[in-house]
């Protein structure tokens, strides 16, 4: 384990400590914040009777689904626009204050067209999240070296060839960057339209338990949401690191 | 050269607005497909701007967020910088920290309303804490960044000089990290103002999040659309004048 590995639990386990301390002794009442162990068990003992399993679904399965569609639209887009320069221009000061929208306000009136189902969360998801791919995408193909593409005519490459063999090794490690962000801003996405208005999903337990002044339920589930995007982060970590090594290894040659 | 430039400049501008107009076109289909009463009309969404204008209570509203927002802006810009250049200072710091923060960037935020609410009461300062716990982490990621990258030499031609801990920070490292600590204060102060609005939804009677919320409470769509309509012209111009500076104080560091 490295030092870095080693201190990030030492923080960690050190803050969780601490509020465990703070609850325990009573200094923050019960109604207020549970303490961490009490979190845990709550959240085993919702996997144990497969109560939360159903929501659980749920969640990925918009999650997957906004991922897929926003990782292929923002991709597709920030082609269209690259091949376009005067659109790209044009869109360009769209792009940079969209974040500063707030999308959630449109998730009511979605809901209300569409009826409560998965199809407005998933909306709400991608709208959320496809941005971050666009501007990747436009990124990658800013950054492919100019040789590249001298180099595919001298091998006299077809098209099909220096898509698949230069375009597109050459970009993945950017386009990684825009999945990562797809992936965050959908779980944003997902989770806070099911917290806002939703019949199912783990978003919606959480403020079912908030209501029902069920505040360890309410700490499990929100645990288990932090749980969930630490593993999403780890995997999308795992890939991107062998990008990072090989890159490493070629500037050493 | 110069009459190409603003030729160039002159065509961009142009390219922006059609971009806008073909924007307003299809929102006019949407509403026209449909419905009016879902999806209203861009001319009616203007209009119903002018009758909440003219209607006592808006005005109350709209100070509270941008009241509210002065707040948490100011919260997020001093908590941020401080973080991000006491983590980004130290390499042990930062690499401990950066991964746990990005995770922290990626998490939904507005699952913790329940939590600010339990702290805070519903009201100002659970709006406020909403602003600041959305903007602080992009704050203090970008800022740790760029302390980070900031190059070596100069820290070597600061200890040359012997300069004191507050000369090193005043006269180099601000300097020097200021371009990249505005591209997160635009950032970050641009899903401040989301935080603000999201907490104003859920955690405030009064602000314009809250007007949003009671309107669709009541199903009154107009209403909807010209306050999200509003709320969007709000960002817009935040986010554009921040890109403005950012784009001249990137241009000075050159």
């Amino acid at each position: 384990m490295t030092a870095v590995r080693k201190r990030q639990i030492a923080l960690v386990g050190g803050l969780l400590l601490v509020i465990e301390f703070l609850c325990r002794v009573g200094l923050v009442h019960k109604t207020t914040l549970a303490p961490p162990s009490v979190m845990l068990a709550t959240l085993a003992d919702e996997f144990a009777s497969g109560r939360i399993l159903p929501d659980l679904g749920e969640t990925l399965i918009c999650i997957l689904a906004s991922t897929i569609i926003a990782t292929i639209g923002g991709f597709v887009v920030g082609l269209v626009l690259n091949s376009f320069p005067r659109l790209r221009d044009a869109v360009r000061p769209i792009l940079a204050s969209y974040y500063s929208i707030p999308i959630f306000a449109f998730y009511p009136a979605l809901a209300a067209i569409l009826g409560l189902g998965i199809a407005p969360i998933i909306i709400t998801a991608v709208l959320n999240s496809i941005v971050g791919m666009i501007i990747a995408t436009e990124d990658a193909l800013d950054r492919f070296p100019r040789v590249l593409v001298k180099l595919a005519r001298t091998h006299r490459f077809t098209w099909w060839q220096q898509a698949l063999h230069l375009q597109l090794p050459a970009m993945l490690p950017n386009l990684l960057g825009g999945v990562k962000l797809v992936v965050a801003y959908s779980f944003i996405g997902v989770i806070g339209s099911e917290f806002l208005m939703a019949a199912i999903g783990v978003g919606y337990q959480i403020s079912y338990s908030y209501n029902e002044f069920n505040v360890p339920r309410m700490y499990g589930l929100m645990l288990l949401v932090v749980i969930l995007v630490a593993l999403a982060n780890l995997l999308l970590n795992v890939p991107e690191r062998r990008f990072a090594s090989r890159a490493m290894g070629r500037r050493g040659e | 050269m110069t009459s190409l430039r603003q030729h160039l400049q002159r065509r961009r501008l142009a390219d922006f607005f059609i971009l806008l107009l073909a924007l307003v076109v299809v929102w006019q289909i949407a509403s026209w497909l449909v419905g009016d009463e879902i999806v209203v009309s861009p001319a009616e969404t203007i209009a119903q701007i002018g009758v909440l204008y003219r209607r006592p209570t808006f005005w109350g509203h709209f100070d509270a967020t941008l009241l509210a927002f002065a707040y948490a802006a100011s919260i997020t810009i001093v908590l941020g910088l401080g973080l991000g250049i006491s983590l980004g200072i130290s390499r042990a710091a930062y690499d401990t920290c950066e991964p746990l923060l990005m995770a922290l960037a990626s998490l939904p935020k507005v699952t913790l309303y329940p939590v600010i609410l339990m702290f805070f009461g519903v009201g100002f300062s659970a709006k406020v804490v909403f602003g600041v716990l959305h903007g602080v982490v992009p704050i203090t990621l970008f800022t740790m960044n760029a302390v980070r990258n900031m190059p070596a030499i100069y820290a070597r031609v600061a200890r040359l000089h012997r300069l004191s801990a507050r000369d090193r920070v005043l006269h180099m490292l601000i300097p020097a990290v200021l371009p990249e600590i505005f591209s997160g204060l635009r950032l970050g102060l641009s899903v401040t103002l989301l935080g603000v609005v999201l907490g104003e939804m859920f955690a405030s009677t009064r602000g314009l999040g809250s007007m949003l919320m009671g309107a669709i409470g009541l199903a009154d769509f107009r209403t909807v659309a010209a306050v999200t309509f509003m709320l969007i012209v709000l960002a817009t111009l935040l986010s554009s004048v921040m890109l403005w500076l950012d784009r001249r104080l990137h241009h000075g560091a050159k």
